[in-house]
């Protein structure tokens, strides 16, 4: 009998416990003074170690934000979880954080699958969702607004200029196996034979997340190289595979002029963990570098450094998306004087916000946003010196014309079209997005 | 004892989600007796654990098997089930294809590989969700236990076995979203996923099934095979010389366990609306052997309640404390094991003497002898 | 008709004028485009005034400046030296120079223009790399002055490779009669790697019997690939069992001799690597000049640093749980998220770098065979760690006592030995060695929080597929699952291959229950 009183009083106990953890957030947001921003990125597990710097700058952002008054007379306060790089906890925190906390609009998610993941509740509850990573496209959401690269911001720009500068007419397509880089593959696959690269002169090879012992791939790599043609790696390899890949690379002595690669997704922070000596002059296709040469962006990295007490610090690309992000869904606030995120989001579509490669970028009706494409090359200490940019920004193609079950298909998130996959060959909205 | 623990459990979990479930649907939203959705499918999502939890009590706290691959049993019930919502989906996908899911649109797929056939017939997934971990589980224990792999060695091989079918989930080329795995649901058995009266649905049918389960699974531990299966988990070698025969023991209840955590899986889908190759990492495993762990190893009740307070406080403290929730989390799991050698419920026994359940020892070598 | 001439005239006149200006052979460096540079360094080589050595090479480094006018400086320390007259610079200041811009065509073109101004440079190492820059660049205007370098060469060697790089230009050049050319394949076949397989496929315009020898040159040299591509893959797998065996010798202590499934072991391993990285922090600031000696402190300090922690684990959380086997892995998991995340607030989540010493880097070319020397060193260093472990268990009396514990531990305690004392040293030396593993990985993985994570699965299976207990097995074991692993790799691909093996693993479990060395006796049953 005591036993069962004990359970019960456990019980009791956790149940008090639970209705607190739910009441008590309630509570606080019926104040509604402050309005609240969600940051929804891991701090902890495989994927912390991009994350984390972008909930800093989210932070950082949202601090400067209220130092100059907030908007509309209103503080912003963010509001940080972990989603632990669990991919159902990312929908399960997003719920939590559009519910329970009432935020306006959420700050978050690396990589397709947790944007995947939490889709469909931003989709439900109509809330507001900023992605600032460069990802394969074939998407267009309503509630979704894509501050990174399309492959077209990216990819495509890089392929042209090696096949300009540097003369190469043999490829390795070597990626991660995952969605980005089989339908960035698949996209510049498509692209190459449109430009009569033959099919012996491309090769393509995927491996696992995290995959460390690349002897063989690297040796390969340097095989295909020597069939007489110039040769140049497409990299879409993805985080921590990249230190090992690139040490292999230094080690196996492929120089940049010999065999020059090209990397999607190595950017500051990852050649932060590498030494660079070997390196130098491999390339990287990214729509902002830290190396980039204008007041705004080297306040930006003052402010940066000064925020995280770090002289060291550096910035990269999706730090960029995150602050042009930012800065156009403040914009937005002011347009529709309202936080709400059904006010919200038409009001973003056609805000232009100065971006940190010198220029502006302005977010079009597919919920892409206008990028400049810059290559640069690795250079000794780690930063990237520009070696090409695009003359104007690039509009992003968010359905590849290169694919074949894309090719029809357009987004357009105004009125009266408002689809964000309309087939333009039998005229209807295509899928289940109202 | 084990009675009442197992008879409040019943209580609590059907009636806690029948509250819930009307709190939710009943009361009008605002007041405060009006259950948020949030809430019901987190809870949701804890009672689906909590079968993965049970069904590795059976096979880990009743036949000393310690699978530290159970997840993988749990994410194929996940997929089967999954891919019968991804047929449901029809042509309300991205590029409005009736047949193909986008993943496959996208990569350029021309037809369904074969493997996809049927699951567009919920009966036809529903058989899936229980056949294909049910068969996984009886091939492979039937090449382990034949040939008297056990302890750690078992635990080891359970654990590349779900390595190798996270590796062969993430590759594209398998057909199954690869990384992204499969997600973008719409509605199940006609019903749309994303009506709060769906999710309720969702939870009270988690809560039966974890009821029958645990039923069924009271009722083979406490048979005449449940207590020649304790034998054979605590001195396998006496049991055989006895003349039974452990392996057949062991490969029933392995087998049905697989089958519990499949449904497991098949339930926690659509309430998290993705299932994708992570699910199988061994990490989640070894997550499952410590939420037993946690509520007490070898009690039925104490996986349920293990998985539920684990999952719990991982809500709470990813949310409360997102910097440092994994100190929380890694000292929650030394203590416990410190201090409470038999789990949570250990608490409420300590003063009883349950030589029945107690777990057996050694198996794996110890430092002693 | 008049004007026209006129026109002509003013036109020769103007033309006349750019050679002139052309003069200045340092011109082209001074430019803005990258093109202007490039075609500037082609000009320089050319001309090759005594300054264009030097010039170019300050260019490679980075430590060429320009500016207005067309200055052009060389900075070394704090003087600045005029390029074209290699004197210190009268009244230039560092203030509005900047360093003349690189890319890789510049790069290119800089390593080919010093490929034939080093041919004759009294240091050996210089001449080797002159000699392999014409190989590369095969610029007709070097065949003069390699032709004297060839004569001038007493280093066979270094010779040999120059005749190499004097073939690839005979063939670069359509005037070379066909008997040379002949000759010139039969030097490239000779050589045998991929560039000479490159350059001799992508021959274009030869005489038949020219392209006939080169056809079978390239046939020639891709069947001598093959075979040396057996003896690189042995090489691959070695290089990858002896990492695995260092992830799992560690583990093979703690998990195999004492029965401790111990998941923070990954752990172990990754504070070793950050160890490493401290240790190079500290050198790099303090003592920069030792910084290729850096590893040999740093493996005595990454064993002290895990060795310790481990005792501290052993005391402090382990030995609360002996006879409880199965709750260490809980409350060993629970202190693997502990540790993991306070390197991450230590450290920070990102990647730390941890540098490569010089005599660890680059790789040495044997035949057909690349040996890169980081993985060279691994592998021995792999082969050197098990030898003392063995050592240690086999020779010392703490082994000595460390296997009378673990055999008959009421028996070794009779005897006088302090066992919780031992326990502790064996745990301590499990984690110490898992630390040196962390130091060898450092070399080749990411230094993250992660690090450990993405070993510890592989480390059970090597030990428990050699056998638990048996460091000979983990030996084995580790070896055999890298070479199987890399011979599988090129013909299933990355990720099936890994499938392939694990599939391989589960199925010889079955038929070999206890691995691949099992100890027999009773104490297994228990």
């Amino acid at each position: 009998m005591s036993l069962i009183r004990k359970m019960l009083r456990g019980i009791g106990l956790a149940a008090t416990a639970l209705t607190a953890l739910t009441a008590m957030p309630q509570a606080q947001a019926q104040a509604q003074e402050p309005i609240k921003v969600g940051i929804l990125h891991s701090l902890s597990g495989t994927m912390a170690i991009s994350e984390t710097t972008l909930k800093d700058v989210m932070l950082m952002l949202i601090e400067e934000q209220n130092k100059k008054g907030g908007v509309l007379g209103r503080k912003l306060e963010a509001v940080v979880v972990d989603p632990a790089s669990n991919w159902p906890l990312f929908a399960e925190k997003a719920r939590e954080l559009i519910t329970v906390q009432k935020v306006s609009a959420v700050f978050g998610c690396w990589t397709s699958v947790s944007r995947k993941s939490v889709l469909p509740v931003f989709e439900e509850l109509n809330n507001v969702l900023f992605y600032p990573v460069q990802y394969e496209g074939e998407e267009s959401s309503k509630n979704v607004f894509y501050t990174g690269a399309a492959p077209n911001q990216q990819a495509i720009p890089a392929v042209d200029y090696l096949m300009a500068e540097e003369k190469v007419q043999r490829w390795v397509l070597a990626g991660t196996d995952y969605v980005y880089p089989r339908t960035t593959n698949k996209i510049l696959e498509a692209y190459l034979k449109s430009k009569g690269v033959k099919d012996e002169d491309i090769l393509i090879n995927y491996t696992p997340f995290g995959h460390a012992d690349w002897q063989n791939i690297v040796a390969q790599i340097k095989r295909f190289g020597s069939a007489g043609k110039k040769t140049a790696v497409v990299s879409t390899i993805n985080g921590d595979a990249n230190v090992p890949f690139y040490k292999e690379l230094g080690n196996q002595g492929i120089k940049a002029t010999d065999i020059p690669v090209v990397a999607f997704s190595v950017g500051e922070e990852e050649l932060a963990g590498i030494d660079t000596k070997p390196l130098v002059g491999h390339l990287a296709a990214w729509n902002y570098f830290m190396s980039v040469d204008n007041a705004e962006n080297k306040a930006f990295i003052e402010k940066w450094k000064a925020f995280t007490k770090n002289a060291k610090r550096v910035t990269n690309d999706p730090m960029e998306a995150h602050v042009i992000g930012f800065n156009m869904w403040i914009k937005a606030i002011e347009k529709a004087g309202t936080p709400d995120p059904a006010k919200v989001i038409p009001a973003m579509i056609g805000i232009a916000v100065p971006n940190l490669s010198g220029g502006f970028s302005a977010m079009m009706p597919n919920h892409h946003i206008t990028k400049p494409v810059l290559i640069g090359e690795i250079k000794e200490d780690g930063q990237f010196n520009v070696v090409w940019q695009t003359p104007g920004t690039v509009v992003a193609e968010e359905w590849s014309p290169h694919l074949e079950g894309s090719r029809d298909l357009i987004s357009d998130w105004r009125s009266p079209l408002s689809c964000g996959n309309f087939n333009v060959k039998t005229g209807k909205c295509g899928g289940a997005s109202k | 004892m084990n009675r009442t623990a197992t008879l409040i459990c019943l209580v609590l979990v059907l009636g806690g989600a029948l509250l819930l479930a009307a709190g939710n649907q009943l009361a009008a939203p605002g007041s405060t007796f009006h259950v948020p959705t949030y809430v019901i499918s987190l809870v949701g999502k804890y009672l689906c654990y909590a079968m993965l939890a049970l069904a590795l009590d059976l096979v880990w706290g009743y036949a000393g098997i310690l699978s530290l691959g159970h997840a993988a049993f749990f994410a194929l019930g996940g997929y089967a089930m999954g891919m019968y919502l991804m047929r449901q989906i029809g042509t309300r996908g991205m590029y409005g294809n009736a047949i193909l899911p986008d993943f496959m649109v996208f990569l350029n797929w021309k037809e369904l590989p074969w493997y996809w056939h049927g699951f567009d017939n919920p009966g036809f997934a529903i058989l899936m969700v229980l056949l294909v971990p049910g068969l996984l589980a009886l091939v492979f224990g039937w090449l382990a236990f034949r040939s008297r792999v056990s302890g750690v060695y078992l635990s080891i091989i359970t654990q590349a076995l779900t390595f190798a079918l996270l590796l062969a989930f993430f590759r594209n080329d398998m057909g199954f979203g690869g990384n992204n795995g499969l997600t973008d649901f719409k509605d199940i058995f006609g019903y749309r996923l994303q009506a709060d009266s769906t999710r309720t649905a969702l939870l009270i049918a988690s809560a039966v099934f974890l009821c029958l389960m645990l039923l069924v699974a009271r009722f083979i531990v406490t048979s005449r095979f449940g207590k020649v299966l304790i034998a054979v988990r605590d001195t396998e070698a006496r049991t055989r010389f006895l003349g039974y025969r452990p392996e057949r023991y062991k490969l029933f209840v392995f087998v049905v366990s697989a089958i519990m955590a499949g449904i497991g899986g098949a339930l926690y889908v659509p309430q998290v609306g993705i299932i994708n190759p992570s699910e199988f990492s061994p990490a989640n495993s070894i997550e499952a052997v410590i939420w037993v762990a946690v509520g007490g190893r070898g009690t039925l009740v104490g996986a349920i309640l293990g998985a539920i307070l684990v999952n719990g406080g991982k809500t709470f403290f990813t949310g409360a404390l997102p910097e440092i929730w994994l100190f929380a989390l890694g000292a929650l799991f030394i203590l416990v094991t410190l201090f409470l050698p038999h789990g949570v419920l250990g608490l409420f026994r300590r003063r009883e003497k349950a030589r029945s359940t107690k777990p057996a020892q050694g198996t794996v070598t110890e430092p002693a002898e | 008709m008049l004007l026209l001439r006129r026109a002509l005239f003013a036109l020769a006149l103007l033309l006349a004028a750019f050679p002139a200006r052309a003069q200045d052979p340092f011109a082209g460096l001074a430019g803005s485009g990258f093109d202007d540079i490039r075609r500037g360094i082609e000009a320089l080589a050319t001309a090759a005034p005594p300054q264009a050595a030097p010039t170019i090479a300050a260019l490679q480094a980075g430590t060429l400046l320009t500016g207005p006018g067309g200055v052009l400086v060389i900075k070394q320390g704090d003087t600045l030296i005029d390029a074209r007259t290699g004197q210190p610079a009268q009244g230039v200041t560092a203030a509005g120079l900047r360093p003349v811009r690189v890319n890789n065509a510049v790069r290119r073109a800089a390593e080919a223009a010093m490929g034939s101004l080093t041919l004759f440079s009294p240091d050996t190492a210089t001449r080797r790399k002159a000699a392999e820059a014409v190989f590369k660049s095969r610029d007709p205007a070097s065949l003069e002055p390699l032709a004297r370098a060839i004569a001038a060469e007493k280093i066979p060697a270094i010779r040999a490779e120059m005749e190499e790089a004097r073939a690839a230009l005979l063939l670069a050049i359509p005037a070379t009669p066909e008997p040379e050319k002949l000759a010139a394949v039969a030097t490239l076949r000779e050589r045998g790697d991929l560039d000479a397989r490159a350059l001799l496929a992508n021959l274009k315009d030869q005489p038949a019997a020219v392209a006939r020898a080169a056809a079978d040159a390239v046939t020639h040299i891709e069947r001598m690939e093959q075979l040396w591509a057996v003896a690189q893959g042995i090489f691959y797998g070695l290089s990858l069992g002896s990492v695995l065996l260092l992830a799992a010798a560690g583990l093979a202590i703690t998990f195999g001799v004492m029965g401790v499934i111990n998941m923070a072991h990954g752990e172990m391993v990754m504070i070793g690597a950050y160890t490493t990285f401290v240790i190079q922090d500290i050198i790099r600031t303090s003592a920069p000049g030792l910084f290729d000696y850096s590893l040999f402190l740093a493996v005595p300090a990454a064993f002290i640093v895990s060795g310790g922690l481990g005792i501290a684990i052993e005391r402090g959380l382990i030995r609360f749980l002996y006879g409880r086997p199965l709750e260490t892995l809980l409350a060993t998991w629970g202190l693997s998220l502990v540790l993991q995340q306070a390197v991450r607030s230590i450290f920070g989540p990102t990647n730390r770098e941890v540098g490569t010493p010089s005599w660890m880097s680059g790789a040495a070319e044997w035949g057909g065979l690349t040996i890169t020397w980081n993985r060279f060193t691994i592998i021995i260093f792999a082969m050197m760690v098990l030898a003392a472990l063995m050592a240690t268990l086999r020779y010392t009396s703490l082994g000595l006592r460390m296997r009378a514990v673990t055999q008959n531990r009421r028996m070794a305690a009779s005897m006088g030995i302090r066992t919780p004392w031992i326990d502790a040293l064996t745990f301590g030396l499990g984690s110490g060695v898992a630390g040196m593993a962390g130091v060898a990985l450092s070399q080749i993985d990411n230094v993250s929080p992660n690090l450990g994570q993405s070993y510890i699965i592989d480390s059970f299976l090597v030990v428990v597929f050699g056998g638990v207990g048996n460091l000979w097995g983990t030996l084995v074991s580790a070896l055999t699952l890298g070479i199987v692993n890399k011979f599988l790799e090129p013909l299933a691909g990355a990720v099936l291959g890994k499938i392939v093996v694990l599939v391989l693993v589960i199925l010889f479990i079955q038929r070999k229950p206890r691995g691949m060395f099992p100890i027999k006796g009773r104490a297994v049953e228990a």
